[in-house]
């Protein structure tokens, strides 16, 4: 028994020694509620701490002292209704205490109103896209690409190297300091969940419903959080990256980056357009090589997922699109089922998240790259004649 | 006393059946009660191998062995596997062997559908097993089976659902049988308040069984027929609703995580009184406790769904219930503190888990409390702290009751001592790195790193690269269990009757072995 006894002081010391490390413990965060968050986390933490010295304080003094080889003789009591209401009620007076300051936290956790700033989360597999309701601008944000080749099976690739690994993104959000921020989450397929630990803000993300949440970011700065909920094969690498700017230097960010027209309504989602889907290049003939080069891109963030960087799929899980019959047939088929997708499956409807160039370009990579050579080429018109 | 009512044979065949078709066609509660046993520890290896398997992919950050899919269906299919295959069979089967031999009964009330009971799990856990060879591979969506994730998977799908089926038709009749046994197979004047602790928790679990699996079961008809039949329960597109499966699969998944310990605290009841050499403290107060933590966990679920959106009512509600169970949980620990308070102790190895078992329940049991209070879990929610908490109380809290329950009993069952020497060694190894294993795991929870994903952020490193050393090692310690009980099996010394001296009960009152048959005439005691 001593080793076990010494064992757990030894785990609680250590923890208790390093209690502030960064690596080991909630971060404080960067918002009043994240630190009322942190400040309740340790409160509840000392007194479960309390109550577990004082329980094993007792026991062990009885395995050492009330031991037969140290000749102890077994007392006989074994009631006492006296000591069992003692041993509810100063629980239940702990509890008590501990609820009121929780339930104040959570009170003010859950009160929305009067935000100055709304962005709609949307969750997709694998990527978040963030829409700025006051402003429109709107954009995914996807895992970034260096970190995306090096987290593949067997990459090669030395992941050490990356600062930040599986915790960058080509687009963060970017949000404002000393501003009250409402989000609004929701999904376009499965289940996800938007947590940034700096913030305190973790909410699903939920198909055909909208939560709310919000943060007072105080100190500008980078904070990066996951997706928390299991979303599928790629559930690990969909991180969130914040960037918090000063409210003149935000203000500059929504001014240079607000669409300049309306945003683009489409049909399927209702939702504005992630990228311009439309543009004056849509119009002329785009040659192979470059709808290629653009559709190599394009296949590595949307596609690759789930149909693997060389096109051979998940037997049973997820089509290989070496060799498919769509994806080397004739072009309405192929066409349909990328601007649609394929109900009840994972196969989601693209015709929202690409423009027209980038899907003319991923259809026409999907035909002479990964396997296939039909040699013919998708135009960027064939699409904007679908809209 | 120690010969009392066994091994007056009325009838010459009265012995096992000769062959293999003896475990087959079996109706004794003795050798159903050895199948479910035996079964739970293969078992207990296949979930370990599946959990090696996630601690070695872990090992490193990037991805090195395995494809992210094939990750997820290996913590989906770990959790089934060790919840469905090993802890619950394992309660079915030790209360199948002590509960008619504690309340002085001859067998279970329903010997033929206990044969069947036991008969149906392995094939439940064949089809399985199977959909991991199938098209697709296993489930992959957690073994919470969440809509609309899981309606994503491949067709293998249904053999999950139609599996789940089987264990829940096996759970429910295992249930009334042993509700049946102890309503009408107790001795003469035995009455509810002398029962041992361990027929007490479980009577209240068999009910918490009856009352949720058919709730398990609708969840998962519903998902079958979304999967398949073009309904839309739970597919928003179609007017249903995500979130209610969550509500009700949680409704049955709260009761279940009592359904997992409930038994554990009947054996901690037996082993820990027995080697302080002192009655059990407050063994009312602990019947009480046990009865409010059933009832409580049928109005706790939605604590599993903090982040889903909920009012703010509910989740005050559920905040304060949640904060509620750590009242009656927190009588027993006392109890049980109280029990050993100035007892005479020693310290064989079925005390030493039990030992094992309080304290690091407790830890388990703390962490759930911190869990427990809303603003702080919403930080806590599917991270690394809460794989830690509820590892905490299943692996020593319901596997360590196991293993105590098995070197309590396994004297009386096979007749032999086990080789103590051994089976400390096995303690102790298996308690170091189970710390060292599941320790850390609070650490990178807290600092952020969320649950079932395959490769993470190289601030984890350190802290994962040692817990997965802690995994190899607890699973390589349990090779000694095998061999402690095999070696106990073939021989070793002569176990007495009542196996260890302060040891209070029925089952200690026949002769070691128990014969095939007990109390074929009930005991006079209570009478």
């Amino acid at each position: 028994m001593p080793t076990l006894s010494r064992l757990s002081l030894v785990a609680i010391l250590s923890l208790i020694g390093s209690a502030a490390r960064a690596d080991i413990n909630m971060p404080v965060g960067v918002t009043p509620i994240s630190k009322e968050v942190y400040g309740l986390h340790m409160l509840i933490f000392w007194i479960c701490c309390a109550i577990g010295t004082v329980v094993f304080a007792v026991m062990f003094y009885s395995i050492f002292k009330h031991r037969k080889s140290k000749g102890a003789v077994a007392a006989d009591f074994h009631e006492s209704t006296v000591v069992e209401i003692i041993w509810t009620a100063v629980p239940l007076v702990i509890l008590i205490a501990m609820a009121i300051p929780a339930a104040k936290t959570l009170i003010a956790m859950e009160d929305t109103s009067d935000a100055e700033v709304t962005i709609k989360v949307t969750g997709y597999q694998w990527k978040w896209h963030y829409e700025y309701l006051d402003s429109g601008i709107n954009f995914f944000s996807n895992l970034d690409a260096d970190h995306n080749a090096a987290r593949q099976v067997d990459s090669g690739i030395d992941v050490s190297q990356f600062d930040n690994y599986l915790k960058e993104v080509d687009n963060p959000l970017v949000l404002p300091v000393g501003k009250k921020v409402r989000f609004l989450h929701t999904s376009a397929d499965v289940i996800h969940s938007w947590w940034v630990p700096a913030l305190a803000v973790k909410k699903d993300a939920i198909p055909g419903f909208i939560n709310e949440n919000w943060a007072l970011i105080e100190e500008p700065g980078i904070y990066r959080g996951k997706c928390t909920e299991l979303c599928g094969r790629d559930h690990g690498f969909m991180p969130v990256v914040v960037r918090a700017l000063p409210e003149d230097e935000y203000n500059a960010w929504v001014a240079e980056n607000a669409p300049v027209e309306e945003p683009v309504m489409t049909e399927s989602t209702g939702a504005a357009t992630a990228t311009a889907v439309a543009s004056a290049d849509d119009d002329r003939e785009w040659s192979m090589d470059e709808l290629m080069a653009a559709g190599e891109t394009v296949y590595n963030n949307q596609c690759a997922s789930c149909h693997q960087v060389g096109g051979e799929g998940l037997a049973g899980a997820f089509p290989a699109i070496t060799g498919s019959a769509i994806a080397t047939g004739d072009h309405a088929a192929h066409i349909d089922i990328v601007y649609a997708g394929k109900p009840g499956s994972a196969m989601a409807a693209f015709a929202s998240r690409l423009s027209n160039s980038d899907m003319a370009a991923v259809l026409t990579y999907q035909r002479n790259a990964l396997g296939n050579s039909v040699g013919d080429t998708i135009q960027p018109s064939a699409i904007k004649a679908l809209r | 006393m120690s010969t009392a009512a066994a091994g007056h044979h009325e009838h010459d065949d009265h012995g096992p059946a000769k062959g293999w078709t003896r475990w087959l066609y079996t109706t004794n509660h003795k050798d159903i009660g050895t199948l479910y046993l035996l079964f739970a520890l293969v078992m207990f290896f296949i979930g370990g191998g599946m959990a090696l398997i996630i601690r070695a992919e872990l090992f490193q950050p990037g991805l090195q062995l395995v494809d992210p899919l094939f990750f997820n269906s290996m913590t989906t299919m770990h959790a089934l596997v060790m919840i469905f295959g090993v802890v619950m069979p394992a309660f079915v089967g030790l209360a199948n062997w002590m509960i008619p031999m504690m309340i002085g009964g001859p067998d279970m009330a329903l010997p033929r559908m206990n044969n069947w009971s036991f008969w149906i799990m392995p094939f439940a856990f064949l089809l399985l097993l199977s959909t991991l060879f199938m098209e697709g591979g296993g489930p992959a969506g957690g073994w919470t089976l969440y809509a609309p994730l899981s309606l994503q998977g491949p067709d293998s799908f249904a053999f999950v659902i139609f599996s789940i089926h089987f264990m829940g038709i096996s759970s429910v009749m295992g249930s009334i049988n042993i509700v049946a046994t102890i309503f009408n197979m107790r001795a003469p004047g035995m009455s509810l308040m002398q029962m041992p602790l361990f027929v007490w928790t479980w009577l209240i679990t068999a009910y918490l069984l009856i009352a949720v699996i058919p709730v398990l079961a609708g969840a998962v008809t519903m998902l079958l027929t979304d999967r398949f039949f073009g309904t839309s329960f739970f597919n928003a597109a179609g007017g249903g609703d995500p979130v209610m499966y969550q509500h009700i699969f949680w409704f049955f998944g709260h009761p279940e995580v009592y359904i997992l310990i409930l038994p554990a605290f009947g054996i901690i009841s037996s082993i820990i009184p027995t080697f302080a050499r002192k009655p059990l403290f407050g063994y009312a107060s602990m019947v009480y406790a046990t009865a409010s933590i059933a009832f409580l966990s049928f109005i706790v679920w939605a604590h599993h769904m903090f982040t889903v959106g909920m009012p703010l009512a509910g989740e005050m509600f559920f905040m304060f219930a949640t904060m509620m169970i750590s009242v009656p949980t927190g009588v027993k620990v006392f109890n049980w503190v109280a029990t050993m308070w100035r007892g005479s102790m020693t310290f064989e190895t079925p005390m030493l888990f039990a030992i094992g078992f309080l304290v690091m329940f407790t830890i388990g049991g703390l962490s759930g409390l911190m869990l427990a209070i809303t603003p702080a879990d919403i930080q806590y929610h599917d991270t690394y702290f809460v794989v830690a908490h509820f590892h905490y109380v299943l692996v020593p809290g319901a596997i360590y009751s196991i293993m105590a329950a098995t070197y309590y009993w396994l004297p009386k069952w096979t007749g032999n001592m086990y080789d103590e020497k051994w089976g400390k060694i096995h303690f102790w190894v298996s308690t170091v790195f189970l710390n060292v294993l599941f320790f850390p795991m609070h650490f990178v929870g807290l600092a952020g790193m969320p649950r079932r994903i395959p490769d993470y952020n190289l601030q984890f490193a350190d802290w994962n690269a040692i817990a997965t050393i802690g995994a190899f090692g607890f699973g390589f310690s349990q090779l000694i269990f095998v061999y402690v009980i095999f070696k106990c099996i073939k021989g070793g010394a002569k176990a007495t009757d009542e196996v260890w001296d302060g040891a209070e009960g029925l089952e200690w009152t026949v002769p070691s072995p128990a014969p095939y048959h007990t109390f074929e005439k009930p005991p006079a005691q209570y009478s």
